[in-house]
C-alpha cells in the first residue's frame, strides 16, 4: 500500500502541498483529481522520489521512501511504473528500445526482454510498432507505449499523469479500458486528471486535491453524490462558485 | 558593491557550489560502470570523431597565418627557418589545443546542453529516473569521460595538420625550404610541448562537457529556457578554458 503522510512541499514562495494525506489501497485504481496547478503531479513526483517533501512522508510497502539511500530508491522504482502526462519516451531510441531500457535495468536476458516488449505491446495494443519512432506515433499511441514501458516491469503501482490529456474521447475510452485492465491484472493504479469522464470510469476511490490539501475522498458514488461545493462544482465542471477559474488558478507545476 | 554586482556575484558564487556538488555527484557516479560503459564508445564518437572536421578546418587556416605572419615578423630581424620554430611552438602549446577547445566548445557544449536540456523539459530525465538509472551515471558520466578521451585525440591532429599547413605555406609562399622549416621546427622543439598541450586538451574537454550536462540539466520552461541553458553552456566552457589554460601555464611552465 501506498501512504502519504501530511506532504508539503513549495516552490519558492509558492506553497503547492500543504498537508496532503492519503492511503492507495492494493488492487484498486484511486483517481486524485483537482484543477490545473493543484499539485497532483508534483504528489505523484514525491512518491517515487523524483521530488524530496518539505515535510511529511512517503510509505510505500511500509518503507519510508524519503529514507530511502540510492539503491533502495532504485528498488522502489523497480514496483512503480510512471506514465507522464506527455509521455516523456526517449525521442532517440524506438518503441522497443523505449521499452527495453528499464527491462535491461533490472537484469533481464534478452529473451525474457523481447518476450516483455511484445507482451506489453500487445496488452496496448500496439503489436507491430517495435521499430517505429516516438516522432512516428500519435499522441495517443505515444501514451500507449508509456503505459507499455511501465507494464513490461510487471510492476505493482502505476502511476498515470494526466492519461488522458490532450487526446480525442475514443483514443481516451482506450486509455481508460487499459487502466482498467491492468488494474484488473492486479496491478495498483493512482491516477491524476481533472478529466471527470476518465476519473469515474477507472477510479474505484476518487480524492479531490484543494488548496494543497485533501478535500474529499470516496467511492465514486459518494463523490457522485456529494453536497460539498467545491467539489460539486469540480465534477460538474460549472465556472460560478468557490474554486479559481481563469485568471486567479496558478500554473501547472 | 551595488545590488545588482551584489546579485551577480552571490549568483556566480552559488553556480561554483553547484559546479562543485554536481562534480562530486559525477565522481561518484564513475563506480556504476554497468550503467555508463556501454554508453561510453558512442559517446566518443559523437563527441571526438564528428568534431574532427571542424577540428581539421581551424586547423589548417590557424597553421597558414601562423607562418605567414611570423615570416611578416621575422623578416630582416631574424633567420627566416625560424618560422618553423614559432608555428610549431605555437600550435603544439596554446593554438591548437585552445582554439580547438573553443571550437568544441561550441560544437560539443551547445549539443550536450541542447540535448539534456530538451530531455529535461520533457520529462524524459525523470522517466529515466523512474525506470531506476542514476542521472549522473546515464547521462553525465559518459559524455564528460567521452570529452576528457577524445579532446587530446583531435586536439592531436589539430596540431600535426596545424603544423603541416604552416609547412606547406612556408614551402610554397615564402622563401623558405622543407630543410628550413625542419630546422626551426626542431630549434626548440621538447616532448613537453606535445604532453602539455594534450594534458591542457583533456581538462578542457572534461570543463566543457560538465558545462554542457549541468546548464542542460538545469534547463526550465521550454524552448526559451533549452536556448538559454545552451548560451550559458558555451559561454562557460569558454570562460573555463581560459582560466584552465592560465591554470596550466602557471603550473606546468
Amino acid at each position: 500500500m501506498i501512504a502519504l503522510e501530511g506532504l508539503t512541499k513549495s516552490f519558492g514562495v509558492k506553497r503547492v502541498l500543504k498537508g496532503v494525506s492519503l492511503e492507495v489501497p492494493d488492487g484498486q485504481n484511486t483517481v486524485i483529481i483537482g484543477h490545473s496547478g493543484s499539485g497532483k503531479s508534483v504528489t505523484l513526483k514525491c512518491i517515487v522520489g523524483l521530488l524530496e517533501p518539505d515535510a511529511g512522508r512517503v510509505v510505500v510497502d511500509g518503507a519510508v521512501v524519503q529514507e530511502m539511500d540510492r539503491d533502495e530508491l532504485a528498488e522502489l522504482r523497480g514496483r512503480i511504473g510512471y506514465v507522464f502526462q506527455f509521455a516523456a519516451l526517449f525521442d532517440s531510441m524506438t518503441v522497443a528500445e523505449n521499452i527495453r531500457l528499464g527491462l535491461v535495468r533490472r537484469g533481464f536476458d534478452d529473451a525474457e526482454i523481447r518476450i516483455r516488449t511484445a507482451e506489453s505491446l500487445e496488452v496496448v495494443g500496439l503489436a507491430g510498432s517495435e521499430d517505429k519512432y516516438p516522432a512516428e506515433l500519435s499522441g495517443g499511441m505515444r501514451k500507449r507505449v508509456g503505459i507499455a514501458r511501465a507494464v513490461a516491469l510487471k510492476p505493482r503501482y502505476i502511476l498515470y499523469d494526466e492519461p488522458t490529456t490532450g487526446l480525442d474521447p475514443v483514443t481516451s475510452a482506450v486509455m481508460d479500458q487499459l487502466m482498467i485492465r491492468t488494474r484488473d491484472l492486479g496491478v495498483t493504479g493512482l491516477v491524476v486528471t481533472h478529466d471527470m469522464r476518465s476519473g469515474f470510469t477507472v477510479g474505484d476511490r476518487i480524492a479531490m486535491l484543494y488548496q494543497g490539501a485533501i478535500r474529499q475522498v470516496g467511492s465514486v458514488a459518494e463523490i457522485q453524490a456529494t453536497q460539498d461545493p467545491v467539489v460539486r462544482q469540480f465534477i460538474e465542471g460549472r465556472p460560478d462558485g468557490a474554486l479559481p477559474t481563469l485568471g486567479s488558478g496558478g500554473s501547472r507545476v | 558593491m551595488t545590488p545588482l554586482v551584489a546579485s551577480r556575484v552571490a549568483a556566480r558564487d552559488g553556480f561554483v557550489a553547484h559546479v562543485g556538488r554536481r562534480s562530486l555527484e559525477t565522481t561518484r557516479a564513475l563506480a556504476d560502470v554497468r550503467t555508463w560503459a556501454p554508453l561510453l564508445v558512442g559517446q566518443m564518437r559523437r563527441l571526438g570523431v564528428d568534431s574532427v572536421p571542424i577540428t581539421v578546418f581551424i586547423a589548417i587556416f590557424t597553421g597558414i597565418v601562423l607562418s605567414l605572419l611570423s615570416s611578416y615578423i621575422f623578416t630582416g630581424a631574424v633567420p627566416l627557418y625560424f618560422v618553423g620554430a614559432l608555428v610549431g611552438k605555437t600550435v603544439m602549446m596554446e593554438l591548437g589545443p585552445v582554439l580547438t577547445g573553443m571550437a568544441l566548445a561550441g560544437r560539443v557544449g551547445a549539443s550536450i546542453a541542447a540535448e539534456l536540456g530538451t530531455m529535461k523539459v520533457t520529462e524524459q530525465v525523470d522517466a529515466l529516473e523512474t525506470l531506476a538509472y542514476d542521472r549522473n551515471s546515464y547521462l553525465i558520466v559518459p559524455r564528460v569521460l567521452a570529452a576528457i578521451l577524445m579532446f587530446p585525440v583531435v586536439t592531436a591532429f589539430a596540431m600535426a595538420i596545424g603544423v603541416g599547413a604552416g609547412w606547406i605555406t612556408a614551402v610554397n609562399l615564402l622563401d623558405l625550404s622543407t630543410p628550413e622549416f625542419l630546422k626551426g621546427l626542431k630549434l626548440f622543439y621538447r616532448f613537453k610541448d606535445i604532453w602539455f598541450g594534450l594534458v591542457k586538451s583533456a581538462s578542457f574537454g572534461g570543463a566543457v562537457a560538465l558545462m554542457g550536462c549541468l546548464r542542460g540539466l538545469d534547463a526550465k520552461g521550454g524552448a526559451e529556457g533549452v536556448g538559454q541553458s545552451t548560451t550559458r553552456a558555451v559561454v562557460l566552457g569558454c570562460e573555463a578554458i581560459l582560466v584552465l589554460d592560465a591554470f596550466w601555464a602557471l603550473l606546468l611552465l
